[in-house]
């Protein structure tokens, strides 16, 4: 007679190691992703093609700098979680564990630089 | 009681010799365009260091991305990042527990398709 119950059995075996918290994390950056991007892609479009004054002096004007940076960290945090996921799927063990963190460090990096860059534009 | 025959359970179906489906295709769509958009953030961070640093480097970047393989990247990323947003809303529909029959999952995934599609000529339209 085996004491163990089929829950205690399954638990921490998913590919996240752990609960609902990570799903949760999903679905709230979902919606923040599907809020942003069609003003995201908008604001960034009509920016990209100017000459370098008319990208400073697009970037200069506090709604498009504050949306920009607001729109870069959600972004790039939501597809942080995604190579997370697919990370989690496809790799193991060791490897898993530091690719995790390597593509934690890279999101990170990209969001304070980014973030910087806007901060140097606006001011 | 909790025992579980673990040698003689039917495995997973292998993708190989798995006929593929509007829901599966649609499912993995999802995660490229994710990690697509992971590889394309590099390069509007990228611009935008380069847009603050000086004109020179700002020249250097900003010509790359209006080249034609640079509009081809942004072209593409457009449509990748439409693509996963509206496949990112159809997970919060299903988690919310709505739309979960299969002939509604597939009208779903031929309307990512049709709507990001839509979405990046207007976007081409108005930028």
């Amino acid at each position: 007679m085996n004491y163990l119950t089929d829950r205690k059995r399954a638990q921490g075996l998913g590919s996240a190691k752990q609960g609902s918290h990570h799903h949760w994390v999903m679905i709230v950056s979902s919606i923040a992703l599907v809020l942003v991007v069609p003003f995201f892609v908008l604001t960034l479009g009509s920016a990209i093609g100017g000459t370098h004054e008319e990208v400073l002096a697009f970037f200069s004007r506090p709604v498009a700098a504050i949306f920009t940076g607001l729109a870069l960290a959600v972004i790039i945090n939501h597809v942080k979680h995604e190579a997370h996921e697919a990370i989690e799927d496809y790799m193991h063990g060791v490897a898993q564990k530091l690719t995790l963190v390597a593509t934690s460090v890279v999101a990170n990096t990209l969001i304070a630089a980014g973030l910087f860059a806007l901060v140097k534009l606006a001011l | 009681m909790a025992d579980v025959n673990r040698g003689n359970r039917p495995l997973s179906p292998h993708l190989t010799i798995y006929r593929p489906q509007l829901t599966s295709i649609s499912s993995i769509m999802v995660r490229i365009t994710g990690i697509a958009t992971f590889f394309v953030s590099v390069i509007i961070v990228w611009w935008l260091l380069a847009a603050a640093t000086s004109a020179s480097s700002f020249g250097a970047v900003d010509g790359f991305l209006r080249s034609w393989f640079g509009d081809l990247i942004l072209l593409g990323a457009t449509w990748a990042i439409f693509y996963h947003a509206l496949g990112r809303l159809r997970h919060v529909i299903w988690d919310f527990g709505y739309c979960l029959e299969v002939e509604t999952s597939e009208t779903m995934a031929k309307g990512m398709f049709i709507l990001a599609t839509v979405l990046t000529v207007i976007t081409m339209i108005l930028v």
